[in-house]
């Protein structure tokens, strides 16, 4: 007889747990530190997320499922596969770097964040994140969902005091509930015409679907769409960004521009790759068509922002990530057409790593400068290389690997699997759009980087460094230039199985 | 010519292209001690000399090692896998056609760090700009020297930044518009054309132009190669640049500093032409033959109205700018390149290719004699400079003196031998026979006149008549320009200029001595090229 009690594999399990578990234990110990000792919460996350990180290694080996039904083994809630250890490291591993700013962040505004409920948000959300891209059934996958952004509304808001830091949380947390109202109704009714939620079996059961259930279906599957489309800030869906951006402390508007759009676009592969693929001739051209006006209307955001705006970097580089999703979308919407869809997804991985690694970078060097000058212009960058050399020499290369050229050479293979996938998939037409959106992008992109070396304006400022900014700094850094020289880093998960 | 070990050669190829990129990098880090001269600045434009002088070294030497006997061979070739989930091997290798444009880009590069270490730019430091020259020099030589398509796209990227930097801070006025300009019309360019080498690349299966060029676009369907043939087709037209896509080059040009102008005409615009002989004529002849006649009719309109722009700038009261001037004349000269490629024919080809070479040479030399005289007298615009000799022409016999006559520049008079010099170059430039710029004009012509089978004779005929026409229209405004800058009345009291200094001499000689001798002695290009493109057009190097 069979036991009615599911076996749990823990190890598989460990990373996104680690991550909920140190979160509760902060939040716990918060109570019992007195106030000079709270920054070591904030080492303890850390450190957390560092022993989270180091629990993927031994997953590599071979892919492990959990959360199993009992009647059939082969379909699991929770499965690490290789695509799943790959968002997780990416996940973890930001929230790695997002919490070596917010360490430096929170001792600088320690009056108007209380650092306890910061870290516990944070790991909560991080820990949502991590559980996201290992799902595989549609209500484990909303649940990971919101936890993963539940958190993030109140880290929006949570600066005492600012009107518009509560303002954008605001924003952020009314159309993201309607987004996730809308996907609920959609997986709803993806559940009433298959009787199923786990992903394999919708895929399956959805081909075969009774006639007068197709309807249903398809409403279901486009809502299901359009909520996890609002999660990577694709058109329609930006137009919160740039404002929840400027209102939310600097960290988190770095975590939300990368592990925000990690849980967003691996919820959207899980759902279109793995549970939907029968319907690639819908979500196909519609992904299509999303990528084409996403990067579009980013990138030209970005390029209207004005120098000398109040925030204007933080701005620039929000409107650049909207820009950047699109580019993420593209090799999502060619597996619709290729005849090797693990192929187009593991583009987007390795665009996506490359991203994580120098988008985080660049916001590092903002955290830096955001130190000096309050309002953080773009303009305040002017003379930085006069100021302090290599900080502005790795802002350069993080911004020219954004751009796509050469010395960002990670940045140039990234945007050629891109393009790669495109054509291979025979979308010749949203190739050429992504093609003009990057000379767009190098406009603003160069432009800033220009400033950089300019005659400083006035005395240079002396920025000083402090440990955790260099640290990630540092990490960064090293890891642009490593994937520079050795591009294979990344790139083979467009070479193999993913799945 | 001499017998080095295939291991040394393949060192040196790949000694040419990481070589430069090592000395940028040494170029950022403070001075050693023992090296420091006699000021940071000093220190870091004499590395620069250094840097490029082991390069230009390395060249030569690997154009001494190489088989003359076998110049359609890939030589010195290294190939390793770098990226193999995009199949990206680094491959690099050279053969007749690759060689030379080797060996001008050391040598303009080399020239270029010799002048600036005597005449540093005017602009910020010095260090930065030796960094930007050699990380320019590393792209471009990587340019000629890798045999798969996706490094050739990276290396024709690699030269954006640099030269971005080297026209935005060391450049004159409106340098800021300029460079943008520059830099954005080629990365369009670029990217449209990464988009057809993706394509050949994954519709043929391999990215390795070897393979490419031996299976002769057997292995692509026709409307591939057309598209194909129409993306990489464009990126590297707006590179060369083929009317009506030469717009930024102009501005780029009167904007850039002397050594920017020089690299840009010298070599950049070579990584136009290359692309299309290197790729496009091997990869995908069946849709290379469909654009053909329009490439010449580009070809021809681009001669025609490089002219023209020349005749209307070099007019007195223009307003021309010489720079500017030049610029436009690299239109026309590149047209005769395009026109010698769109024919398909041998002929045609070495033409192009001694062309590019020749084009290289010649205007890398004028854009350092305006670059001098403009440091002598203050200014590039024509009508200034023609009227610079002071205007107390002394009056003859009493008679009433002429509405202030505009004599020219004299520079005959007030600095012979950079005047004489300045002649020589406008008279290369024109293609006078027994000077470099007449053999591949005269071949690219030639090659019109009995186009490669299948692609419309009467058509070529009249682009050939056309270009032959544009060949005398060049005559034309050359020699406007040579009047009004060398010739004139020296006046008695008029100060003289500087004349040629010893550095100068030493920057310069390289290139008259090379035009001379190409001139002279064409077979030393042509018994280079010749084999390689006779392999090209029938099916690949081996």
């Amino acid at each position: 007889m069979s036991s009615l009690v599911q076996s749990v594999d823990w190890l598989a399990i460990a990373p996104p747990t680690i991550a909920a578990v140190v979160g509760l234990a902060v939040l716990v110990a918060d109570l019992f530190v007195d106030e000079r000792r709270k920054p070591l919460l904030g080492w303890l996350a850390v450190a957390g997320l560092a022993a989270a990180t180091l629990m993927l290694l031994p997953l590599l080996d071979a892919d492990r499922s959990t959360f199993c039904l009992v009647g059939d083994t082969s379909v699991c809630s929770y499965t690490a596969d290789r695509f799943t250890l790959v968002i997780q490291f990416l996940v973890l591993g930001g929230a790695l770097l997002t919490a070596l700013l917010s360490v430096t962040t929170l001792k600088d505004d320690r009056a108007r964040l209380p650092e306890g409920e910061y870290w516990f948000l944070f790991l909560a959300s991080a820990a949502g994140a991590a559980l996201l891209p290992a799902s595989r059934d549609l209500a484990t996958l909303v649940v990971a969902l919101e936890v993963a952004s539940l958190p993030a509304f109140a880290l929006v808001g949570l600066r005492h005091g600012d009107r518009r830091s509560s303002e954008a949380a605001l924003k952020f947390f009314l159309s993201s509930v309607t987004a996730t109202a809308v996907s609920l109704l959609g997986i709803g009714f993806v559940y009433a015409a298959t009787g199923t939620l786990h992903l394999t079996r919708v895929a399956e059961r959805i081909q075969t679907v009774d006639g007068q259930l197709h309807t249903l279906a398809q409403t279901g599957v486009v809502l299901t769409l359009v909520g996890f489309a609002f999660k990577t800030a694709a058109v329609p869906f930006h137009f919160w960004v740039p404002d929840t951006y400027v209102g939310a402390p600097l960290p988190i508007a770095a975590y939300l521009s990368v592990i925000g759009k990690a849980v967003g676009f691996s919820g959207l592969i899980l759902v279109t790759v793995v549970a939907l693929p029968s319907y690639a001739d819908v979500w196909g051209p519609a992904l299509a068509v999303l990528a084409a006006l996403t990067m579009t209307v980013g990138n030209v955001g970005a390029l209207r922002q004005q120098a000398s705006r109040a925030h204007s970097a933080v701005r620039l580089l929000a409107w650049s990530s909207v820009g950047q999703a699109g580019y993420l979308l593209v090799p999502i919407a060619a597996a619709a057409y290729s005849g090797d869809p693990e192929r187009s997804i593991g583009s987007t991985l390795a665009y996506a790593l490359m991203y994580a690694a120098v988008n985080l970078g660049a916001f590092a060097v903002a955290a830096l400068v955001g130190r000096a000058h309050r309002l953080n212009r773009v303009a305040d960058y002017r003379g930085l290389y006069a100021s302090s050399p290599l900080t502005a020499l790795l802002l350069g290369f993080f911004l020219l690997c954004l751009a796509g050229l050469p010395p960002g050479i990670i940045g140039l293979f990234a945007k050629v699997t891109v393009f790669a996938a495109a054509v291979d998939a025979g979308l010749g037409w949203l190739a050429v759009v992504m093609a003009v959106n990057v000379v767009i992008a190098l406009v603003y992109y160069l432009r800033w980087t220009a400033l950089l070396f300019r005659a400083p304006a006035g005395e240079p400022v002396r920025h000083r460094l402090p440990a955790p900014l260099t640290a990630a700094l540092a990490l960064t850094g090293v890891i642009g230039i490593v994937l520079s020289g050795a591009p294979q880093l990344v790139l083979r998960f467009t070479d193999t199985g993913l799945f | 010519m001499i017998d080095i070990s295939e291991s040394v050669m393949q060192f040196l190829l790949a000694f040419l292209v990481v070589g430069p990129l090592l000395g940028a990098a040494a170029a950022l880090l403070p001075a050693p001690p023992g090296l420091k001269g006699k000021s940071p600045e000093q220190a870091v434009l004499r590395h620069g000399v250094t840097v490029t002088g082991a390069v230009l070294a390395a060249a030569i030497v690997l154009a001494l090692g190489f088989d003359h006997s076998r110049p359609a061979t890939m030589q010195a070739t290294t190939d390793i896998s770098w990226i193999p989930a995009l199949d990206v091997r680094i491959h690099l290798g050279t053969d007749g056609i690759s060689l030379p444009l080797l060996v001008l880009t050391a040598l303009l590069t080399f020239l270029s760090a010799l002048y600036s270490y005597f005449k540093p730019p005017a602009g910020p430091s010095p260090k930065a700009f030796v960094a930007l020259l050699l990380v320019l020099e590393s792209g471009t030589l990587a340019t000629f020297a890798v045999l798969d398509l996706v490094l050739f796209f990276l290396a024709f990227e690699t030269v954006l930044i640099p030269m971005y930097f080297l026209i935005a801070r060391w450049g004159s006025e409106g340098r800021a518009e300029a460079a943008l300009k520059f830099i954005l019309y080629t990365l369009l360019g670029s990217v449209v054309m990464l988009l057809g080498l993706l394509l050949i690349g994954i519709k043929a299966g391999t990215f390795d132009m070897v393979a490419l060029a031996t299976d002769n676009g057997r292995s692509l369907t026709a409307s591939v190669q057309v598209i194909a043939v129409l993306a990489i087709g464009i990126g590297l037209a707006v590179k060369t640049p083929m009317w009506p896509l030469h717009s930024w080059l102009p501005d780029a040009h009167t904007a850039a500093p002397t050594v920017g102008s020089v690299l840009l005409a010298g070599v950049l615009l070579k990584m136009g032409t290359y692309g299309f002989v290197r790729i496009l004529l091997p990869a995908a002849p069946d849709g290379f033959r469909t654009f053909a006649p329009y490439l010449a009719a580009f070809a021809v309109v681009g001669i025609v109205y490089g002219s023209l722009a020349c005749l209307a700038l070099a007019g007195r009261g223009a307003n021309g700018d010489l720079k500017r001037l030049i610029a436009y004349s690299s239109v026309g000269h590149m047209g005769f390149v395009l026109l010698g490629i769109a024919t398909m024919t041998p002929t045609g080809v070495n033409g192009a290719l001694f062309a590019n070479i020749a084009h290289g040479l010649v205007t890398g030399l004028l854009f350092f004699l305006v670059g001098a005289l403009k440091d002598r007298t203050g200014s590039t615009d024509l009508d200034t400079l023609a009227r610079q000799s002071p205007g107390h022409h002394p009056a003859t016999s009493g008679s009433a003196a002429p509405e202030h006559p505009e004599t020219g520049a004299a520079l005959y008079g007030r600095a012979p031998r950079l005047g004489g010099l300045f002649a020589f170059a406008a008279v290369a430039s024109l293609g006078l026979p027994g000077l470099a710029g007449f053999w591949g004009e005269m071949l690219a012509l030639f090659g019109a006149f009995e186009p490669a089978a299948g692609l419309s004779r009467p058509a070529f005929l009249t682009f050939m008549a056309i270009g032959a026409f544009g060949t005398l229209l060049t005559a034309a405004y050359l020699l406007i320009v040579v009047r009004r800058v060398c010739m004139g009345a020296a006046p008695q009291d008029a100060p003289r200029l500087t004349d040629v200094r010893a550095y100068e001499f030493a920057a310069w000689t390289p290139l008259v001595v090379l035009t001379v001798v190409a001139g002279l002695w064409p077979k030393a290009l042509l018994g280079l090229t010749d084999p390689a493109v006779q392999q090209l057009l029938t099916g690949g190097t081996r």
